[in-house]
Protein backbone atom coordinates (compact mmCIF):
# COMPACT_ATOMS: atom_id res chain seq x y z
CA UNK A 1 0.00 0.00 0.00
CA UNK A 2 2.74 2.19 0.78
CA UNK A 3 4.45 1.97 -2.64
CA UNK A 4 1.17 2.64 -4.20
CA UNK A 5 1.22 5.79 -2.37
CA UNK A 6 5.01 6.66 -3.36
CA UNK A 7 4.20 5.50 -6.86
CA UNK A 8 1.07 7.81 -7.51
CA UNK A 9 2.46 10.72 -5.80
CA UNK A 10 5.64 10.73 -7.39
CA UNK A 11 3.99 10.63 -10.54
CA UNK A 12 0.83 12.33 -10.63
CA UNK A 13 0.32 14.38 -7.75
CA UNK A 14 3.84 15.98 -7.35
CA UNK A 15 5.46 15.47 -10.39
CA UNK A 16 8.98 16.25 -10.58
CA UNK A 17 8.81 18.74 -13.93
CA UNK A 18 5.34 20.22 -13.48
CA UNK A 19 5.08 20.65 -9.92
CA UNK A 20 8.64 20.24 -8.37
CA UNK A 21 10.65 22.07 -11.01
CA UNK A 22 13.31 19.09 -11.43
CA UNK A 23 14.87 18.82 -14.81
CA UNK A 24 12.63 21.62 -16.32
CA UNK A 25 16.43 22.52 -18.50
CA UNK A 26 15.68 18.95 -20.59
CA UNK A 27 12.40 19.25 -20.41
CA UNK A 28 12.46 22.72 -22.73
CA UNK A 29 15.42 22.15 -24.41
CA UNK A 30 15.06 18.37 -25.64
CA UNK A 31 11.18 18.47 -26.24
CA UNK A 32 11.01 19.85 -29.80
CA UNK A 33 9.79 15.73 -30.65
CA UNK A 34 8.42 12.75 -29.45
CA UNK A 35 10.74 10.37 -30.64
CA UNK A 36 13.40 12.17 -28.99
CA UNK A 37 11.79 12.55 -25.55
CA UNK A 38 11.38 9.33 -25.44
CA UNK A 39 14.84 8.70 -25.51
CA UNK A 40 15.66 11.22 -23.35
CA UNK A 41 13.12 9.70 -20.86
CA UNK A 42 14.58 6.30 -21.14
CA UNK A 43 17.80 7.62 -20.35
CA UNK A 44 16.94 9.22 -17.46
CA UNK A 45 14.88 6.69 -15.80
CA UNK A 46 18.03 4.64 -16.07
CA UNK A 47 20.45 6.91 -14.65
CA UNK A 48 17.86 8.12 -11.57
CA UNK A 49 17.61 4.78 -10.58
CA UNK A 50 20.96 3.78 -11.03
CA UNK A 51 22.54 7.22 -9.00
CA UNK A 52 19.95 7.01 -6.29
CA UNK A 53 20.88 3.68 -4.98
CA UNK A 54 24.39 4.56 -5.45
CA UNK A 55 23.96 7.85 -3.52
CA UNK A 56 21.61 6.22 -0.94
CA UNK A 57 24.21 3.36 -0.21
CA UNK A 58 27.13 6.07 -0.10
CA UNK A 59 24.79 7.78 2.29
CA UNK A 60 24.18 5.15 4.64
CA UNK A 61 27.05 3.56 4.84
CA UNK A 62 29.82 6.24 4.08
CA UNK A 63 28.86 9.50 5.22
CA UNK A 64 26.70 9.20 8.58
CA UNK A 65 28.78 6.64 10.33
CA UNK A 66 31.83 9.13 9.37
CA UNK A 67 29.66 12.36 10.57
CA UNK A 68 30.61 14.64 7.55
CA UNK A 69 26.99 14.53 6.02
CA UNK A 70 28.08 18.26 5.07
CA UNK A 71 30.02 16.84 2.23
CA UNK A 72 26.81 15.69 0.88
CA UNK A 73 26.32 18.08 -2.03
CA UNK A 74 29.97 17.60 -2.97
CA UNK A 75 29.99 13.39 -2.92
CA UNK A 76 26.00 13.42 -4.81
CA UNK A 77 27.58 15.44 -7.93
CA UNK A 78 31.23 13.47 -8.14
CA UNK A 79 29.48 10.04 -7.99
CA UNK A 80 26.53 11.19 -10.54
CA UNK A 81 29.04 12.42 -12.88
CA UNK A 82 30.83 9.37 -12.92
CA UNK A 83 28.47 7.31 -12.55
CA UNK A 84 27.00 9.15 -15.93
CA UNK A 85 30.40 8.35 -17.93
CA UNK A 86 30.94 4.65 -16.33
CA UNK A 87 26.48 3.71 -17.71
CA UNK A 88 28.03 4.90 -21.05
CA UNK A 89 30.88 3.16 -21.57
CA UNK A 90 29.46 0.12 -20.41
CA UNK A 91 26.36 0.32 -22.32
CA UNK A 92 28.72 0.93 -25.41
CA UNK A 93 30.32 -1.95 -24.99
CA UNK A 94 27.35 -4.41 -23.69
CA UNK A 95 24.56 -3.09 -25.88
CA UNK A 96 25.21 -1.15 -28.55
CA UNK A 97 22.11 -0.48 -29.47
CA UNK A 98 20.55 0.70 -26.42
CA UNK A 99 23.87 2.81 -26.75
CA UNK A 100 22.58 3.98 -29.70
CA UNK A 101 19.17 4.97 -28.54
CA UNK A 102 19.98 6.45 -25.19
CA UNK A 103 23.49 7.60 -25.99
CA UNK A 104 23.64 11.27 -26.78
CA UNK A 105 21.32 11.97 -24.32
CA UNK A 106 23.29 10.88 -21.18
CA UNK A 107 26.39 13.28 -21.32
CA UNK A 108 23.75 15.61 -20.79
CA UNK A 109 22.19 14.26 -17.71
CA UNK A 110 24.98 15.13 -15.27
CA UNK A 111 23.19 18.66 -15.53
CA UNK A 112 20.02 17.37 -14.88
CA UNK A 113 19.15 18.78 -11.48
CA UNK A 114 15.83 16.18 -11.29
CA UNK A 115 19.05 13.32 -10.78
CA UNK A 116 20.60 15.08 -7.63
CA UNK A 117 17.12 16.30 -6.70
CA UNK A 118 15.97 12.76 -6.26
CA UNK A 119 19.15 11.80 -4.78
CA UNK A 120 18.97 14.33 -1.95
CA UNK A 121 15.35 14.06 -1.71
CA UNK A 122 15.22 10.15 -0.53
CA UNK A 123 17.39 10.86 2.10
CA UNK A 124 15.09 13.84 3.20
CA UNK A 125 12.50 11.88 3.43
CA UNK A 126 13.82 8.80 4.92
CA UNK A 127 13.28 6.49 2.99
CA UNK A 128 14.67 2.72 3.00
CA UNK A 129 16.19 1.58 0.04
CA UNK A 130 13.35 0.08 -1.71
CA UNK A 131 11.06 2.81 -0.82
CA UNK A 132 13.89 5.39 -2.77
CA UNK A 133 14.22 2.81 -5.54
CA UNK A 134 10.28 2.64 -6.40
CA UNK A 135 10.56 6.54 -5.49
CA UNK A 136 13.00 7.09 -8.00
CA UNK A 137 11.28 5.11 -10.77
CA UNK A 138 8.07 6.33 -10.56
CA UNK A 139 9.70 10.28 -10.33
CA UNK A 140 11.16 9.33 -13.40
CA UNK A 141 8.17 8.20 -14.63
CA UNK A 142 6.29 11.26 -13.86
CA UNK A 143 9.49 12.78 -16.01
CA UNK A 144 8.84 10.64 -19.03
CA UNK A 145 4.80 11.00 -18.94
CA UNK A 146 5.35 14.98 -18.76
CA UNK A 147 8.23 15.29 -21.34
CA UNK A 148 6.08 12.74 -23.64
CA UNK A 149 2.72 15.13 -23.14
CA UNK A 150 4.81 18.34 -23.41
CA UNK A 151 6.60 17.58 -26.90
CA UNK A 152 3.23 16.10 -28.21
CA UNK A 153 1.43 19.27 -27.73
CA UNK A 154 4.73 21.14 -29.07
CA UNK A 155 4.31 19.03 -32.72
CA UNK A 156 1.26 20.60 -32.70
CA UNK A 157 2.22 23.96 -32.16
CA UNK A 158 4.96 24.36 -34.72
CA UNK A 159 2.28 24.02 -37.58
CA UNK A 160 0.10 26.73 -35.35
CA UNK A 161 0.35 30.42 -35.95
CA UNK A 162 1.39 32.30 -32.79
CA UNK A 163 2.28 35.98 -32.22
CA UNK A 164 6.02 36.96 -33.36
CA UNK A 165 7.18 37.43 -29.85
CA UNK A 166 5.44 34.53 -28.37
CA UNK A 167 7.50 32.13 -30.69
CA UNK A 168 9.09 29.32 -29.59
CA UNK A 169 10.00 29.36 -25.81
CA UNK A 170 7.37 32.18 -24.77
CA UNK A 171 4.15 29.64 -25.95
CA UNK A 172 5.85 26.57 -25.08
CA UNK A 173 5.68 27.92 -20.82
CA UNK A 174 2.31 28.82 -21.65
CA UNK A 175 1.99 25.63 -22.69
CA UNK A 176 3.94 23.91 -19.58
CA UNK A 177 1.91 26.08 -17.31
CA UNK A 178 -1.71 24.91 -18.89
CA UNK A 179 -0.47 21.24 -18.38
CA UNK A 180 0.84 22.11 -14.75
CA UNK A 181 -2.47 23.78 -14.01
CA UNK A 182 -3.95 20.03 -15.45
CA UNK A 183 -2.02 18.43 -13.34
CA UNK A 184 -3.14 20.06 -9.97
CA UNK A 185 -6.06 18.48 -10.79
CA UNK A 186 -4.26 15.33 -9.35
CA UNK A 187 -3.81 17.03 -5.88
CA UNK A 188 -5.69 14.93 -3.00
CA UNK A 189 -5.08 11.44 -4.71
CA UNK A 190 -2.22 10.87 -2.53
CA UNK B 1 37.45 50.05 -19.09
CA UNK B 2 35.12 49.86 -21.09
CA UNK B 3 35.47 46.05 -21.62
CA UNK B 4 35.28 46.25 -17.83
CA UNK B 5 32.14 47.82 -17.74
CA UNK B 6 30.39 45.88 -20.46
CA UNK B 7 31.92 42.20 -18.83
CA UNK B 8 29.58 43.78 -15.92
CA UNK B 9 25.98 45.13 -17.57
CA UNK B 10 26.34 42.23 -20.08
CA UNK B 11 24.25 39.73 -17.63
CA UNK B 12 21.36 42.19 -17.19
CA UNK B 13 19.30 42.81 -19.90
CA UNK B 14 21.21 41.72 -23.04
CA UNK B 15 22.31 38.75 -21.80
CA UNK B 16 20.46 38.03 -18.60
CA UNK B 17 20.70 34.48 -17.93
CA UNK B 18 16.86 33.83 -17.44
CA UNK B 19 15.08 35.83 -20.23
CA UNK B 20 17.38 35.86 -23.00
CA UNK B 21 19.69 32.87 -22.56
CA UNK B 22 17.07 30.27 -20.43
CA UNK B 23 19.70 29.18 -18.47
CA UNK B 24 18.73 27.97 -14.63
CA UNK B 25 14.94 27.22 -15.33
CA UNK B 26 14.87 25.16 -12.51
CA UNK B 27 15.46 27.51 -9.54
CA UNK B 28 14.12 30.15 -11.84
CA UNK B 29 11.03 28.29 -11.41
CA UNK B 30 10.94 26.79 -8.28
CA UNK B 31 11.84 29.23 -5.81
CA UNK B 32 10.01 32.69 -7.02
CA UNK B 33 7.12 32.37 -4.82
CA UNK B 34 7.38 35.72 -3.75
CA UNK B 35 10.19 38.77 -4.56
CA UNK B 36 12.09 37.82 -0.74
CA UNK B 37 12.66 34.23 -2.17
CA UNK B 38 13.69 35.16 -5.74
CA UNK B 39 16.04 37.31 -4.29
CA UNK B 40 17.33 35.23 -2.03
CA UNK B 41 18.01 32.92 -4.60
CA UNK B 42 19.43 35.45 -6.80
CA UNK B 43 22.15 36.35 -4.08
CA UNK B 44 22.82 32.78 -3.22
CA UNK B 45 23.79 32.06 -6.75
CA UNK B 46 25.73 35.22 -7.24
CA UNK B 47 27.84 34.41 -4.74
CA UNK B 48 28.77 30.92 -5.88
CA UNK B 49 29.17 32.20 -9.34
CA UNK B 50 31.73 34.87 -8.43
CA UNK B 51 33.79 32.90 -6.12
CA UNK B 52 33.69 29.91 -8.38
CA UNK B 53 34.61 32.27 -11.07
CA UNK B 54 37.16 33.93 -9.12
CA UNK B 55 39.19 30.50 -7.88
CA UNK B 56 38.82 28.70 -11.32
CA UNK B 57 40.33 31.77 -13.17
CA UNK B 58 42.88 31.64 -10.07
CA UNK B 59 43.98 28.00 -10.58
CA UNK B 60 43.05 27.39 -14.14
CA UNK B 61 46.58 27.10 -15.46
CA UNK B 62 47.12 23.75 -12.58
CA UNK B 63 44.48 21.82 -14.05
CA UNK B 64 45.11 19.00 -16.37
CA UNK B 65 42.48 19.84 -19.52
CA UNK B 66 41.15 16.33 -19.68
CA UNK B 67 39.56 16.72 -15.70
CA UNK B 68 38.96 20.72 -15.99
CA UNK B 69 35.06 19.73 -15.99
CA UNK B 70 35.04 17.72 -12.88
CA UNK B 71 37.78 20.09 -11.21
CA UNK B 72 35.17 22.81 -11.89
CA UNK B 73 32.43 21.00 -10.24
CA UNK B 74 34.40 20.54 -7.07
CA UNK B 75 35.21 24.11 -7.01
CA UNK B 76 31.83 25.31 -7.25
CA UNK B 77 30.32 22.32 -5.24
CA UNK B 78 32.56 23.54 -2.06
CA UNK B 79 31.23 26.82 -2.41
CA UNK B 80 27.48 25.41 -2.75
CA UNK B 81 28.12 24.18 0.84
CA UNK B 82 29.34 27.16 2.00
CA UNK B 83 26.18 29.24 1.39
CA UNK B 84 24.15 25.93 2.41
CA UNK B 85 25.48 25.92 5.72
CA UNK B 86 25.93 29.73 6.01
CA UNK B 87 22.17 30.34 4.99
CA UNK B 88 21.36 27.23 7.73
CA UNK B 89 22.86 29.20 10.53
CA UNK B 90 21.97 32.53 9.94
CA UNK B 91 19.16 32.82 7.65
CA UNK B 92 17.17 29.43 8.65
CA UNK B 93 13.97 30.58 7.77
CA UNK B 94 14.58 31.63 4.00
CA UNK B 95 16.76 28.23 4.23
CA UNK B 96 13.42 26.36 4.68
CA UNK B 97 11.90 27.98 1.77
CA UNK B 98 14.47 27.67 -0.07
CA UNK B 99 14.74 23.99 0.39
CA UNK B 100 16.04 22.05 -1.93
CA UNK B 101 17.25 24.37 -4.68
CA UNK B 102 19.99 25.69 -2.44
CA UNK B 103 22.32 22.17 -3.18
CA UNK B 104 20.99 22.03 -6.25
CA UNK B 105 22.69 25.04 -7.36
CA UNK B 106 25.52 22.80 -8.30
CA UNK B 107 23.90 21.82 -11.28
CA UNK B 108 22.84 25.36 -12.14
CA UNK B 109 24.09 25.41 -15.54
CA UNK B 110 24.91 29.35 -15.01
CA UNK B 111 27.69 28.96 -13.03
CA UNK B 112 29.51 25.81 -14.81
CA UNK B 113 28.79 27.71 -17.72
CA UNK B 114 30.88 30.62 -16.97
CA UNK B 115 33.45 28.79 -15.25
CA UNK B 116 33.78 26.79 -18.87
CA UNK B 117 32.71 29.66 -20.89
CA UNK B 118 34.29 32.78 -19.21
CA UNK B 119 36.56 31.98 -16.08
CA UNK B 120 38.93 29.07 -17.34
CA UNK B 121 40.07 31.59 -20.03
CA UNK B 122 40.48 34.81 -18.80
CA UNK B 123 42.20 36.62 -15.36
CA UNK B 124 40.98 36.89 -11.99
CA UNK B 125 39.63 40.66 -12.14
CA UNK B 126 37.25 39.93 -15.62
CA UNK B 127 36.17 36.85 -13.88
CA UNK B 128 34.60 38.56 -11.32
CA UNK B 129 33.38 41.33 -12.85
CA UNK B 130 31.44 39.02 -14.97
CA UNK B 131 30.36 36.45 -12.41
CA UNK B 132 28.71 39.45 -10.91
CA UNK B 133 27.34 40.89 -13.82
CA UNK B 134 25.68 37.82 -14.26
CA UNK B 135 25.00 36.82 -10.74
CA UNK B 136 23.14 40.21 -10.39
CA UNK B 137 21.99 39.82 -13.83
CA UNK B 138 20.10 36.32 -12.55
CA UNK B 139 18.65 37.87 -9.26
CA UNK B 140 17.05 40.62 -11.25
CA UNK B 141 15.17 38.05 -12.87
CA UNK B 142 13.95 36.54 -10.22
CA UNK B 143 12.81 39.05 -8.16
CA UNK B 144 11.43 40.38 -10.97
CA UNK B 145 9.24 37.09 -11.39
CA UNK B 146 8.82 36.55 -7.70
CA UNK B 147 7.32 40.28 -7.51
CA UNK B 148 4.87 39.48 -10.13
CA UNK B 149 4.05 36.33 -8.71
CA UNK B 150 3.57 37.99 -5.33
CA UNK B 151 1.46 40.95 -6.55
CA UNK B 152 -0.85 38.44 -8.49
CA UNK B 153 -1.18 35.46 -6.23
CA UNK B 154 -0.93 37.18 -2.35
CA UNK B 155 -1.28 41.18 -3.46
CA UNK B 156 1.72 42.10 -1.29
CA UNK B 157 5.33 42.85 -2.58
CA UNK B 158 8.55 41.91 -0.55
CA UNK B 159 5.73 41.35 2.62
CA UNK B 160 4.35 44.64 2.41
CA UNK B 161 0.48 43.78 1.83
CA UNK B 162 -0.78 46.72 -1.41
CA UNK B 163 -4.12 46.56 -0.94
CA UNK B 164 -4.98 46.50 -4.57
CA UNK B 165 -7.53 43.41 -4.73
CA UNK B 166 -11.18 43.40 -2.87
CA UNK B 167 -11.73 41.75 0.38
CA UNK B 168 -13.66 39.21 1.51
CA UNK B 169 -15.98 39.08 5.31
CA UNK B 170 -12.87 38.72 7.27
CA UNK B 171 -10.62 41.44 5.55
CA UNK B 172 -8.07 38.99 3.87
CA UNK B 173 -7.75 39.86 0.16
CA UNK B 174 -9.37 37.75 -2.80
CA UNK B 175 -6.18 36.81 -4.87
CA UNK B 176 -5.17 34.72 -7.58
CA UNK B 177 -3.71 31.88 -6.23
CA UNK B 178 -2.87 30.17 -9.34
CA UNK B 179 -0.23 32.27 -9.37
CA UNK B 180 1.53 32.01 -6.71
CA UNK B 181 1.39 27.77 -7.08
CA UNK B 182 3.16 25.87 -10.18
CA UNK B 183 1.49 26.87 -13.01
CA UNK B 184 1.72 30.74 -12.06
CA UNK B 185 5.99 30.36 -12.35
CA UNK B 186 5.40 28.46 -15.98
CA UNK B 187 2.77 31.40 -17.10
CA UNK B 188 4.61 34.63 -15.71
CA UNK B 189 7.88 33.31 -17.06
CA UNK B 190 6.45 32.64 -20.62
CA UNK B 191 5.13 36.40 -20.74
CA UNK B 192 7.91 37.77 -19.10
CA UNK B 193 10.28 36.46 -21.76
CA UNK B 194 7.87 37.56 -24.78
CA UNK B 195 7.87 41.31 -22.88
CA UNK B 196 11.31 41.33 -22.72
CA UNK B 197 11.89 40.36 -26.15
CA UNK B 198 10.23 42.66 -27.16
CA UNK B 199 11.91 45.71 -25.20
CA UNK B 200 15.06 44.03 -26.66
CA UNK B 201 14.24 44.41 -30.20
Amino acid sequence: MEYVLIIIAAIFVNNVVLSQFLGVCPFLGVSGKVSTSIGMSGAVMFVITIATIVTWLLQNYVLVPFHIEFLQTITFILVIAALVQMVEIILKKVSPSLYQALGIFLPLITTNCAVLGVAILTIQKDFNLMEGVVFAMSTSIGFGLAMVLFSGIREHLDRMEVPKGMQGIPSALIVAGILALAFMGFTGLA
Amino acid sequence: MNNKVANLTRGFLKENPVFVLLLGMCPTLGTTTSAINGLGMGLATAFVLVMSNLVISLIKGFIPDKVRIPAFIVVIASFVTIVDLLMQGYLPALHAQLGLFIPLIVVNCIVLGRAEAFASKNGAIDSILDGLGMGLGFSFALTVLGGVREILGSGALFGFPLHIFPTDDKGSPITMIVFILAPGAFLVLGYLIAIIRKINN
